[in-house]
C-alpha cells in the first residue's frame, strides 16, 4: 500500500515538474505533432484502398513514435538526470522503494504518452479527416498502447544506466529512436519498400509492432496488404511487445542502480 | 537493546587508486551528538556515506541503529534522517511541495507548517527551489532530513552557505533533537560549531582519525599553553625556572611558556614572590578546539 501511495505523491510532483518546465513540455508535445503536419502535408502517396491518405497513415504509424518520445526518451533522460544530480540519491535515503521511484515516473510516463497519442489523433482526425475507429478498435487500441509505454518506458530505464550525463542524454536516446522510426515503417511506408534484411532488423524491435498495431486500429483492413507479411498480425504484435516488456524488466533489474558509480 | 546508534569499525573507502577513509572507527552513543572535523577531502563524507547506506566499505563494519546499512536498507530508513551536502531536489517543485512530499514518506511526520515556521521557510512555502538562495535551500534540506522524525540524523555540513541568524537557529534545532534523545553525527569545519554542538568531536585527517575526545577533553589535553603574570619589570628568572621560557614582552608583562602543570604554575608564581616583585595580575590561557585542530591537521600536511 504505502508503495502505491509514495508512487502516487512522487508521481505528482514529477507531473508538477514537467508542467512547469514550459520548454520541455511544449517540445515534447510539439515535436511529434510538427513532424506528422509537416509529413502528412508534404507526402500525397495515395492507395489502392478508397479515401486513405498518407496522412492517415502517418496520423497512425506516429503514435508510436510519441510513445517513444515521451516513455523511452522521458523516461532513460529523467532517470540520468535524477541519477546525475542525486535526486536518486536522496530519495535513496528515504523509506522509499525502487518500485515507488519506478511508480512516480511510470504515471508521469503514463500522463504524457496519453497527451501525446490524444494530440496526434486529434491533428490526424481535425487537420487530416481520419476517421475514429469503431469500439472494437480502440479495445485493440489500449492494449498495443499499453504494451508499448511500458516496453518503452522500462527500455529507456534499462538503458539511462549508460548515459553518464544528462546532458548528452537527449542526444543518445535518439539514436535508436530516430533510427528505428525509419526502419520500421514510420518515416518510410509502405515498409516493404525497404531492403528485406532491413525489414528482418526492424521486425526484432518493438516499434515496427506497435507502429503496425495503430496501423491495424486506425486504418481500413484492406491496408493490411501494404504490411510486411501482408498480414495485421495482431497475435504477433501482442507476442513481440510483450516479450520486450519481459525482456525490458529483466534489463531494469538486472541494472538499476541508486547512484552513478563513480560517485 | 545496544545503546549504541553508530558504530563504526575499521572502515576503508578506496575510490580507484586513491584511499580516502583508511580504517577509521568511532562510536555515537544514543541521544548523543558527534561531529565529524576535517579539510575537504579528510573522508569525512565517505565515512558518512557509509553509514547511510550509499556505499559499501571496502573493508570495515559499520552497524547503525543495530543495523547494516546496506543490507537492512529498507528496515533503517524510516528511522533515519539524512541531509545530503547538495542536491536531489526538484528544481520546478516549491519549498512547500518538497517538505510535504518527504513527509508523505513517513509514518508520523512532524506537522510541515510548524518546520516551515522553525526553520524560517513559511515565507518560501510557495517559491521553487531554483529560486532559492544557497543558505534557503540548506534549511528545506534540513526541514527534509527532519521531518519524518528520526532516530538518528546524519548532517553532512549542515549549515554550509547559511546566514548567521540560520545558523543559530540551526544549532538550538540539532540541541533540542539532543535534548529529545535524538543522536546526531555531523560533519562541520566549523571549530565553533563542533565546539557548541558536539559531545563527542572526531578529528579526520587524510582518510584517518587524528584526535577524537570531547570539546573539553581535546583542549585540556593540550594543556594551559601560556601563563602571562604582570609584576614589578626587569626581573631575570633564575635556574629554577630552567624548564620554562620567560619572555619579558613589555616591561611588567611577563609570558611564560613551557609545560605548564599546576606544580610549574605554582614555582613560577613562588619564584615571582621569592624575588620580592608585587604580582597583580595572573593570566593563563587554555588552547581552544581551533589550535588543537590546527595543530593537529597543518603539521602533517606539510610534512
Amino acid at each position: 500500500m504505502s508503495t502505491l501511495s509514495f508512487g502516487v505523491s512522487r508521481g505528482h510532483v514529477e507531473l508538477l515538474q514537467f508542467l512547469r518546465d514550459r520548454t520541455a513540455m511544449i517540445f515534447t508535445f510539439a515535436f511529434p505533432a510538427m513532424l506528422l503536419l509537416l509529413f502528412g502535408t508534404i507526402f500525397s502517396d495515395s492507395y489502392d484502398q478508397p479515401g486513405v491518405s498518407a496522412a492517415h497513415v502517418f496520423s497512425a504509424s506516429m503514435i508510436a513514435y510519441g510513445i517513444l518520445t515521451t516513455a523511452f526518451v522521458t523516461m532513460g533522460a529523467g532517470l540520468a538526470l535524477d541519477r546525475e544530480d542525486g535526486t536518486l540519491k536522496r530519495l535513496h535515503g528515504t523509506p522509499i522503494t525502487a518500485t515507488s521511484y519506478v511508480l512516480g515516473k511510470l504515471l508521469l510516463v503514463a500522463f504524457l504518452a496519453v497527451a501525446e497519442a490524444i494530440i496526434l489523433v486529434a491533428v490526424g482526425a481535425l487537420v487530416f479527416g481520419m476517421s475514429l475507429p469503431d469500439a472494437s478498435h480502440w479495445l485493440a487500441f489500449v492494449w498495443i498502447f499499453l504494451l508499448s509505454v511500458i516496453s518503452s518506458s522500462l527500455l529507456g530505464m534499462a538503458i539511462s544506466v549508460i548515459v553518464k550525463h544528462g546532458r548528452t542524454a537527449g542526444a543518445i536516446l535518439n539514436v535508436p529512436v530516430v533510427a528505428l522510426q525509419f526502419i520500421s515503417g514510420v518515416f518510410i511506408y509502405p515498409v516493404i519498400q525497404l531492403p528485406s534484411w532491413l525489414i528482418t532488423i526492424a521486425s526484432f524491435f518493438p516499434v515496427k509492432w506497435s507502429a503496425q498495431g495503430f496501423r491495424y486500429v486506425f486504418l481500413p483492413d484492406g491496408m493490411r496488404v501494404n504490411e510486411a507479411a501482408g498480414q495485421w498480425e495482431l497475435g504477433r504484435i501482442a507476442l513481440i511487445l510483450g516479450a520486450w516488456c519481459v525482456i525490458g524488466l529483466v534489463l531494469c533489474l538486472m541494472t538499476f542502480r541508486w547512484t552513478r558509480p563513480d560517485q | 537493546m545496544r545503546d549504541e546508534a553508530v558504530e563504526v569499525r575499521d572502515i576503508v573507502v578506496r575510490y580507484g587508486d586513491t584511499t580516502a577513509v583508511d580504517g577509521v572507527s568511532l562510536t555515537v552513543p544514543r541521544g548523543r551528538v558527534l561531529a565529524l572535523l576535517g579539510h575537504n577531502g579528510a573522508g569525512k563524507t565517505s565515512l558518512l556515506q557509509v553509514c547511510e547506506g550509499f556505499r559499501r566499505p571496502d573493508s570495515g563494519v559499520a552497524t547503525v541503529l543495530g543495523l547494516d546499512p546496506m543490507g537492512d536498507h529498507d528496515a533503517l530508513m524510516p528511522r533515519l534522517g539524512i541531509m545530503l551536502q547538495s542536491g536531489g531536489v526538484y528544481p520546478w517543485a516549491t519549498a512547500g511541495e518538497i517538505l510535504r512530499l518527504f513527509a508523505s514518506f513517513a509514518a508520523t511526520p512532524l506537522d510541515v507548517d510548524m518546520l516551515l515556521d522553525r526553520l524560517g521557510l513559511r515565507k518560501f512555502e510557495r517559491t521553487r527551489w531554483r529560486r532559492l538562495s544557497g543558505g534557503e535551500q540548506q534549511r528545506l534540506s534540513l526541514a527534509v532530513a527532519l521531518v519524518g522524525r528520526p532516530e538518528l540524523v546524519f548532517l553532512d555540513e549542515p549549515t554550509a552557505g547559511m546566514d548567521t541568524e540560520a545558523r543559530h537557529t540551526t544549532w538550538r534545532l540539532i540541541e533540542e533533537l539532543r535534548a529529545d534523545g535524538v543522536s546526531v553525527l555531523l560533519t562541520t569545519h566549523l571549530l565553533d560549531e563542533a565546539e557548541r554542538l558536539a559531545d563527542e568531536v572526531v578529528i579526520m585527517r587524510s582518510g584517518v582519525v587524528a584526535a577524537t575526545g570531547s570539546p573539553a577533553e581535546l583542549t585540556a589535553a593540550a594543556g594551559i599553553d601560556l601563563l602571562e603574570v604582570r609584576a614589578d619589570p626587569g626581573l631575570v628568572p633564575d635556574g629554577r625556572l630552567a624548564d620554562l621560557k620567560v619572555t619579558e614582552t613589555t616591561p611588567g608583562e611577563y609570558a611564560i611558556t613551557g609545560a605548564l602543570d599546576a606544580a610549574a604554575i605554582s614555582d613560577v608564581l613562588g619564584w615571582f614572590a621569592g624575588a620580592g616583585a608585587q604580582v597583580t595580575a595572573v593570566n593563563t590561557r587554555r588552547r581552544t578546539l581551533e589550535d588543537v585542530y590546527l595543530a593537529l591537521t597543518t603539521e602533517k600536511v606539510y610534512r
